[in-house]
């Protein structure tokens, strides 16, 4: 299938990239991405993956959008108060790009739907905001060898790693379990400032496209955190021995996703 | 003058930069590794760039031909990375 003259020209600066070309839009023409969420970290992530091509973006969201939701989630107006997170969404994407096919799932992910959901993706972006979700994704992923991006906001702090399958510890071999109810507040709870879904959702979009058009390297084995109050990246080596992960290990004890309980204070992204 | 033969050509002379780079660097990208693509472009700014990022692209420069109607033509071998 040859670009047209309209998609030489809407992604000029892509295919002008020695990394990319037209071969390399082309790959993103044909790659299909599954956000899970659409809140602070979906909303940046959808957008540029939106502006970039991806051919096929699948979204996530079983919630309505909200007034509170706006100060972050810039793919939602102030006059989409009130409508599915998932059709604001694909309204935005829509607009701005013709190319992409927006896939909407209006529910919640959960053990019973989220294997089926991510086989037809080649990437997968969490975007949530809770730990049961988080384990819940990587397990899928891990056991549908699907790569997927994590990553997390807090107040001015913000981390993503990666895992593709076979080239490094998942987000179980590194955190093992969902920390106790309680032990750990929510953005909703402990607030988060805006701009932070931007950083670390365009870096999750920028790890799906790197991904997509096969160059660089990924953040795969590492964790990289930023502090926004000191402006600080740092980028940490994860320990590469997965033998003992539950999931991705030698000998996995857990075969299929599971349900945690969600705190009922938490909300979703 | 031998002619060069080419496998493919492109006419970039209805663009301006960057978008004269960009059509010719697609449809060298269409091409086999070791074929030949013939660029007409315009004299000035895009005979000044689009050689000097057809090299940087890492392809072979062959020539470029004055066609004495402000048109010049460029041949570029591709190389495969």
């Amino acid at each position: 299938m040859a670009l047209t003259d309209t998609q030489i020209e809407r992604y000029s600066r892509h295919i002008i990239l020695k990394e990319v070309g037209a071969k390399g839009q082309k790959k993103l023409l044909n790659a299909k991405v599954l956000i899970i969420g659409a809140g602070g970290l979906g909303a940046p992530a959808a957008m540029y993956l939106a502006a970039a091509g991806v051919g096929t973006i699948g979204i996530v969201d079983a919630d309505d959008v909200e007034l509170s939701n706006l100060q972050r989630q810039i793919i939602h107006s102030t006059e989409d108060v009130g409508k599915p997170k998932v059709k604001s969404a694909k309204e935005t994407m829509e607009r701005m790009n013709p190319d992409v096919k927006v896939n909407t799932y209006h529910m919640f992910v959960d053990a019973s739907n989220i294997r089926e959901l991510i086989r037809e993706y080649d990437f997968i972006i969490d975007g949530t905001d809770n730990f049961p979700a988080k384990f819940l994704i990587n397990d899928a992923c891990v056991l549908e060898k699907k790569p997927f991006s994590h990553a997390g906001i807090i107040r001015f702090q913000g981390q993503l790693m990666t895992y593709v399958p076979g080239e490094g510890p998942c987000y179980r071999c590194v955190f093992q379990d969902p920390p106790p109810k309680d032990a750990v507040p929510t953005c909703k709870q402990a607030g988060v400032i805006g701009a932070m879904g931007g950083v670390i959702g365009s870096l999750q979009a920028m790890e799906a496209v790197k991904y997509i058009i096969g160059k660089g390297d990924l953040l795969t084995g590492y964790l990289l955190t930023f502090d926004a109050l000191k402006m600080e990246f740092r980028k940490v080596k994860l320990p590469s021995n997965t033998h003992n992960c539950a999931v991705c290990g030698d000998h996995p004890t857990i075969t299929e996703p599971i349900d945690y309980e969600l705190n009922v204070c938490e909300d979703k992204i | 003058m031998d002619e060069i033969k080419f496998d493919e050509q492109v006419d970039i002379t209805d663009k301006v930069c960057p978008m004269t780079f960009v059509k010719a660097k697609v449809s060298i990208d269409e091409l086999e590794d070791g074929e030949v693509l013939a660029i007409r472009m315009n004299d000035g700014e895009p005979v000044q760039n689009v050689p000097r990022s057809m090299k940087e692209e890492g392809h072979k420069i062959l020539k470029l031909t004055d066609n004495e109607d402000g048109t010049y033509t460029l041949y570029v071998r591709k190389v495969e990375e």
